[in-house]
């Protein structure tokens, strides 16, 4: 699957000659047309399931299909959608190679402190000694009261019930219901170091 | 503007080209860069990044002080009815043109304001309200400010409308030309076409997207644009408001459901311990009382509702639902201030999942850094990212810099499931909730992110179990089951995934004693009767089994009957005012939601007889207002929510009922937008002689060095943007052979201008230098970039896409190790849209 090196030159001094060349290319794009084409792109056959592109926001409608053998063979844009009418873009139409590629690890990896590779590990394994680290640390550094400042220049003591020593950092291509569950643990575990993609 | 729709959001950049072909529609793009935005659009106007306050400002001059503005009756209609145009402000407030570019209120050391001389002017307070609403409302009844003061004539020196015509008064087009660097006609071309397209019969829609968001005053650029969207009667109707163009999949849904740390979902504020916030009555009152007279009225509702969702049958009124158990914020946690302290030690254990900072942070070199002085990290992703190989590759271990051996961060790479192999449901930049079904297993051990925290969360809780210590109560008393039905998992292998049907049922809201699903968020209750996690997702599950966010029935318009939008299904925010002051649609074409004076309204006099009269609307859309409201109705004085707001009072969610022009509270630097230049700009402010927003956040700590104002070594200002073949830190498309092949390598947009002056060749490499970091890129010269000349000066500006790392198959320099940690003082945003560099020919380290 990789590129070698020789071909990404190839291919960027295309795209950056192109670019110059199409700079004042105008995109002229029948809607209408484009509209009415998407609907009769061949959706390769299998059983479909509506779906929702990864990407950006704009939420175009997808359908997935698969085989006999339940295995995803294609993802295509769902017609119905109000929003796309069948159309994606250039992310949208490759979602497929974001499911069925062959870099993408299907197995845990562990890196020990200090070393220089990554070991494979069960999952189990792995999920219990995140738990135990997140109890390790949490217990270690949690706050039940902090000073703070109280406007006259002193300080007043608060309840704060949290922990400084753990952080999140999450996507915004995860669903509502990650969402959802995520912050209720980190909150019930008093991380304020709670943050998204959203943010940025 | 701020946008460059055709490339970064290009299906729905459908719409607007079909509003050009098919109904004549006239779009403008205005941006620093000529993009496929800009060629098919009817005028391009570039101006220099960071001066669109100046380009709005100087729109809103020209408006108000315009003929058709002040003869056309609409206009006054609308701004005296829904803003707060005519609202008198205290005579103490000071703006910028006595201040010199601040407003009054700014602390001694010129770092924040206090907003007290912001306020309105106002009646005095009502009498005491009749109570038995609930324990926290009776307790917010008692406490009511009197009603704003007004002026209907918009003449008084003190009212909203006149504090603007003196605001805006200097930004002319004269301004324009010297600030942002384009013709005075370009600008009226512009601003004339706003307005001549803004009235009765049309209306004219602002989009914007980081582009506007990524500023130190990013916050008040699109507070411009409200501005003038609703002086033109543009907010609340077809075709009008200002829409935010977000950039992934959910993240709206990641705003609402908020994994961030400010906020609880659906909008409430996270617990603080800088405020009052001692007790879950100090909090109500505190986060409530100023907003009680709008429908945040409701909030003891939310606020309790959420702790029962929190706590299940531990939250009781008596431990106050939890409350003294849940965490509060000290400060800003946010993500720069994060990465900072994790630099410094402060944090040990740090999940990431689906996210790169490696790539896609501000100052990255700086966030990469700070991964190795953690003790522990879990990446969640499909690939190798960044984030999860710092320790093995980063251009710190290639340089030396770093040693494996000497990082003692302990690493997890969990795999993720893809989209199509979970069920669940996202929230676009409608607020429309879409649902994805799920079409296969994962492969492996790849599971969904709800598994994870779901899985975590249940070791977590059977490990404090028996714990007696109070601080655990929290974990201990979680309610945490989802379990899935047999029928959910029964096609799959995985058998443990989270019921997302459950989680969705419990983010809408249920019944605690029989555990039905609540309709409509109107069924909330403050003592504990009702669960919600989020308030505003209320209606998504409005009966059990059934979940409108996977409803598929399109239709020719607003498509009621496809997905869900929240609130409610109200795809168009403060609807009301598609009606005039007495109801009635402001004409045929713009018609939307209209008061029926014959309808019969549901309810009965005390007499018995049907009362007569509510809001309707043909197409389906969710009337966002009370449904029985009259126009003419008065609102009570000593009332909550809908009961004081009143028949012409549009806009629910303000405490005034009014679209605020000049926003008395709610933002940390100032009450109107005023031009700031950006945090590292080739040039003095010309407007004021305070240069940058005074409260921006600043973090001036080791490895986060600014560049000077005019700093000779730093003089091309840089923008970073995407581009459509790849999404943000590349994760979900550099490993992709088509979109790698498709755009292989960072390059950077030089003007030819600016090449001569340098000597780069277009497709030659070009090295691009801050005092934060070093890149190479191949430059494309073209001229689809311009230099500006600015009050004299010339300015030249690179483009920079910021999408390539050293994993994936495409590979190439991180574009942020070249940003600095500075953000917007409102919501820790960083400005990474603008801020300045040097380039020279050929390669990192003097190669060529
Ligand atoms: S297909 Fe393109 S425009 Fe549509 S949601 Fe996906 S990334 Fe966005």
């Amino acid at each position: 699957m990789g590129i070698s090196r020789r071909k990404f030159l190839k291919v960027t001094s295309g795209i950056v000659g192109g670019g110059v060349a199409a700079e004042l290319g105008i995109l002229n794009v029948d809607t209408a047309a484009a509209a009415a084409k998407a609907g009769k792109v061949p959706i390769k056959s299998g059983r479909q399931i509506p779906s929702i592109c990864p990407y950006c926001a704009v939420g175009c409608g997808q359908i997935v299909t698969v085989d006999d053998a339940g295995v995803i063979v294609d993802i295509q844009g769902n017609p119905d959608s109000p929003i796309n009418q069948g159309t994606l873009c250039p992310k949208g139409a490759a979602t497929l190679q974001l499911v069925k590629n062959e870099q993408r690890w299907n197995t845990v990896k562990y890196r020990a402190p200090g070393s220089d590779r990554w070991e494979e590990k069960s999952l189990d394994w792995a999920m219990s000694r995140i738990a135990e680290l997140t109890k390790k640390t949490r217990d270690a550094n949690f706050n039940e009261f902090q000073d703070m400042p109280d406007g006259k220049g002193g300080t007043i003591r608060k309840r704060v019930m949290n922990t400084y020593a753990l952080a999140s950092l999450g996507g915004a291509t995860m669903d509502n219901e990650w969402n959802y569950l995520h912050q209720k643990l980190m909150h019930a575990l008093g991380v304020v170091y709670l943050e998204n993609q959203a943010r940025i | 503007m701020g946008s460059n729709m055709a490339e970064c959001h290009p299906v729905a950049f459908r719409w607007p080209l079909k509003a050009k072909t098919d109904h004549g529609a006239v779009l403008m793009h205005v941006d620093p860069r000529f993009t496929r935005t800009s060629a098919a659009c009817d005028v391009h106007v570039p101006i220099r990044a960071g001066s669109d306050i100046v380009f709005l400002g100087a729109i809103i001059n020209h408006v108000i002080n315009s003929r058709r503005w002040n003869e056309d009756p609409f206009y006054r209609e609308y701004v005296v009815n829904y803003t707060n145009a005519a609202t008198l402000v205290n005579p103490d407030f000071k703006g910028t043109e006595e201040l010199d570019g601040v407003f009054s209120g700014l602390a001694p050391d010129g770092k924040s304001y206090a907003n007290a001389s912001w306020s309105y002017q106002r009646n005095p307070a009502p009498g005491k309200g009749k109570g038995g609403l609930g324990p926290f409302s009776d307790l917010l009844l008692q406490q009511l400010p009197g009603r704003p003061k007004t002026d209907p004539t918009m003449q008084d020196p003190h009212c909203v409308l006149q504090i603007i015509k003196r605001h805006y008064a200097r930004y002319t087009p004269a301004l324009v030309e010297k600030v942002c660097g384009c013709s005075p006609e370009q600008f009226i071309k512009v601003a004339q076409t706003m307005l001549e397209n803004s009235g009765r019969e049309k209306t004219a829609n602002i989009t914007y997207a980081v582009g506007w968001t990524q500023h130190t005053v990013g916050v008040q650029i699109i507070r411009a644009a409200a501005m003038l969207q609703a002086l033109l009667g543009n907010i609340g109707r077809p075709g009008g408001g200002v829409l935010a163009l977000r950039g992934h999949a959910t993240i709206q849904g990641s705003t609402d459901i908020a994994t961030l740390y400010h906020s609880l979902p659906a909008y409430l504020n996270m617990p603080d311990g800088r405020k009052k916030h001692d007790s879950l009555k100090d909090f109500i009152l505190t986060e409530a009382g100023p907003v009680a007279t709008s429908y945040w009225g409701n909030y003891p509702k939310f606020a309790v509702s959420y702790f029962k969702a929190q706590f299940g049958a531990a939250a009781t009124a008596e431990n106050d639902y939890g409350y003294d158990y849940h965490p509060k914020i000290t400060g800003d946690h946010s993500h720069m201030p994060m990465m900072l302290d994790m630099g410094a030690g402060k944090i040990k254990g740090f999940f990431v999942m689906g996210q790169n900072p490696a790539v896609g942070g501000q100052n990255a070199r700086l966030q990469r850094k700070a991964l190795a002085k953690l003790d522990w990290m879990v990446v969640r992703d499909y690939f190798e990212t960044e984030t999860a190989s710092f320790w093995r590759n980063s251009p710190e271990i290639l340089s030396g810099e770093l040693k494996p051996a000497d990082i003692k961060t302990e690493v997890f790479f969990l795999p993720a499931a893809a989209v199509a192999e979970m069920e669940g449901s996202f929230t676009n930049t409608q607020r429309l909730l879409q649902q994805h079904d799920k079409a296969a297993d994962p492969p492996g051990d790849a599971r969904s992110d709800s598994w994870f925290t779901y899985h975590l969360g249940k070791r977590l809780q059977a490990m404090y179990r028996d714990s007696g210590n109070p601080l655990d109560w929290g974990i201990r008393n979680l309610a945490w089951d989802y379990e899935p039905e047999a029928k959910e998992v029964a096609p799959w292998r995985i058998k443990d995934e989270p019921s997302a049907y459950r989680v969705l049922k419990e983010i809408n809201g249920y019944t605690v004693a029989d555990g039905k699903p609540l309709a409509t968020f109107a069924n909330l209750k403050e003592d504990g009767t009702t669960a919600c996690g989020a308030w505003i997702y209320t209606g998504v599950v409005p009966e059990e089994g059934k979940n409108n966010a996977a409803r598929r029935k399109p239709d020719e318009w607003i498509s009621p009957n496809w997905g869900f939008a929240w609130p409610a299904n109200r795809h168009i925010m403060y609807n009301r005012a598609s009606a005039d002051s007495q109801g009635r649609p402001w004409s045929e074409a713009k018609k939307l939601v209209m008061w029926d004076p014959d309808a019969d309204s549901g309810t009965k006099d005390p007499a018995g007889n049907p009362v007569r009269g509510k809001w309707i609307a043909p197409s389906g859309e969710g009337i966002d207002f009370q449904p029985t409201k009259a126009p003419a109705m008065v609102g009570k004085d000593a009332a909550l929510g809908f009961d004081w707001l009143s028949g012409n009072d549009a806009f629910i969610m303000r405490a005034d009922g009014k679209a605020w022009l000049f926003a008395p509270a709610g933002l940390v630097d100032g009450p109107l937008p005023a031009h700031y230049e950006p945090y590292e700009s080739p040039v003095a402010n010309r407007v004021y002689r305070q240069q940058s927003n005074p409260v921006a956040k600043v973090w001036r700590t080791e490895g986060n060095v600014y560049h000077g104002v005019a700093d000779p070594k730093y003089p091309i200002v840089v923008s970073t943007y995407r581009v459509t073949e790849h999404h943000l830190s590349g994760t979900m498309s550099r490993w992709l052979p088509w979109l790698a092949e498709l755009m292989p390598e960072l390059f950077c947009e030089v003007s030819p201008e600016l090449a001569a002056e340098k000597g780069i060749r277009n497709a030659g490499y070009v090295t691009i230098v801050t005092a934060r970091g070093e890149i190479e890129a191949r430059a494309l010269v073209t001229r689809r970039i311009k230099p500006f000349v600015i009050d004299g000066k010339k300015v030249h500006e690179i483009g920079l896409p910021w999408h390539w790392g050293w994993q994936g198959n495409a590979k190439g320099d991180v574009a942020n190790d070249l940003s600095a940690m500075v953000g917007d003082p409102n919501v820790s945003i960083h400005e990474g849209k603008v801020f300045t560099c040097d380039i020279r020919a050929g390669r990192k380290g003097g190669r060529s």
